[in-house]
């Protein structure tokens, strides 16, 4: 499935961003630490969802035709999706789980700030929404660092180690492509390079907070906007497309 | 036919059955056009799986006074917030055991206490967080701020 209008592409890559990052966090359904934080997590989670849910809609609105929400989440391979790496890696501990997430929220907030202001009318009310549950899910984000990372010896060695292995993949929220260019240009999309030093100051002053060591500037990776991703997102979809895979269409 | 507003009051909302829709403020306005019954909803959280309830929820009662034809419109502008609470409803959520935080301070459903904390900023649902009070030790539900 090939997306060729700029807005529709975006669009969908926003919904991609959502989607996999909730369906990552909604493996640690009946598997967290304990109860309140089971619930939290898939409480996160569907937050996730229900804003990939709403960047699908719009999309399938732009595409028009058969194309609905599921179309975007269950009949797409992996080279279709665009979603950053960083959402896609394996959920590892709870350390890895919550050091992502924290390193996506910090991101997240001031990103769904900015697209509050987008031209487009529609993306500017989805992220007056998700504006909301990001800064509520940094606040909490952030807090489990604090207690992490100034916690016992072992939940600051695993926080700092998750650190250290998710570095590489934060350069790529930060990135401009073409597509982008001329979004941005016409006042639709965000701008992600104007948002790094937000970005910077919210992850170094929790990480001090946290007796954490910012990790050293490393070359990134980065693919997942053009669909290059790493292996573990095709088990990501085998899992989560499973169903519509071997029934298509089917509905419960 | 009975009032649009009168049938949808008795519609409440699946988790806190003790406020209707419109007085969470997810029922933002009802309209009619010729034969049809128009209804905009707003969700309180973008993955908050109610809405899909909240839906069906109002349907059934329209279609039960008589009113068969009913489009329902999703808004998403502006975002709902818990400002839109009136006093009723934090009243009525408040002796149904769940607090909501009205200027800053949160009272224990069960004792009165503003001294609390937090156990959890995730409770039951994706609205509510899971907090104790200090007085009386029972841990209670507050409706996010949001």
């Amino acid at each position: 499935m090939k997306l060729k209008d700029p807005l529709t592409r975006y669009v969908v890559q926003l919904g991609d961003d959502a989607l996999i990052m909730g369906h990552r966090l909604s493996e640690w359904m009946s598997r967290a630490p304990f109860l309140e934080e089971d619930i939290a997590l898939s409480n996160v989670a569907l937050d996730f969802v229900g804003r990939a849910r709403l960047f699908y809609q719009y999309g399938a609105e732009l595409m028009g035709g058969e194309v609905t929400e599921n179309t975007f989440a269950y009949q797409r391979d992996v080279r279709d999706f665009t979603n950053l790496l960083l959402c896609e890696l394996p959920r590892g501990d709870f350390a890895f789980t919550l050091s992502r997430q924290f390193l996506y929220d910090a991101f997240s907030l001031p990103f769904t700030q900015a697209l509050c202001k987008s031209t487009d009318s529609r993306l500017a009310a989805i992220a007056a929404k998700a504006e909301k549950e990001s800064r509520y899910h940094l606040r909490r984000s952030r807090d489990w660092m604090l207690r992490l990372g100034d916690g016992t010896a072992e939940s600051h060695e695993r926080c700092q180690n998750a650190l250290e292995q998710l570095w590489i993949y934060t350069d790529e929220m930060f990135e401009r492509d073409a597509l982008l260019d001329g979004l941005i240009a016409s006042g639709i999309a965000v701008d992600p390079a104007s948002l790094r030093l937000t970005w910077l100051e919210t992850v170094t002053e929790t990480l001090h907070a946290a007796t954490l060591t910012l990790p050293e500037p490393q070359g990134g990776v980065t693919g997942g906007r053009e669909g290059i991703h790493t292996d573990d997102l095709g088990f990501l979809l085998a899992e989560m497309q499973f169903m519509q895979r071997a029934y298509p269409g089917l509905q419960w | 036919m009975p009032d649009l507003w009168d049938l949808l009051d008795s519609v409440m909302d699946p988790e806190i059955p003790v406020i209707s829709l419109y007085e969470l403020g997810v029922l933002q306005d009802i309209s009619r056009n010729g034969e049809t019954v128009e209804l905009v909803l707003t969700p309180t959280y973008i993955g908050c799986p109610a809405l899909g309830i909240m839906e069906e929820d109002a349907r059934a009662a329209l279609t039960a006074g008589g009113y068969d034809q009913v489009t329902v419109e999703t808004r998403l502008a502006p975002a709902w917030t818990t400002a839109w609470l009136t006093p009723e409803a934090r009243r009525k959520m408040s002796a149904y055991g769940v607090a909501s935080p009205e200027a800053g301070s949160i009272a224990c459903p069960q004792c009165g206490s503003t001294d609390s904390k937090i156990i959890s900023e995730f409770g039951s649902t994706a609205c509510k967080a899971l907090f104790r009070c200090v007085a009386c030790h029972e841990p209670f539900d507050v409706f996010k701020a949001l």
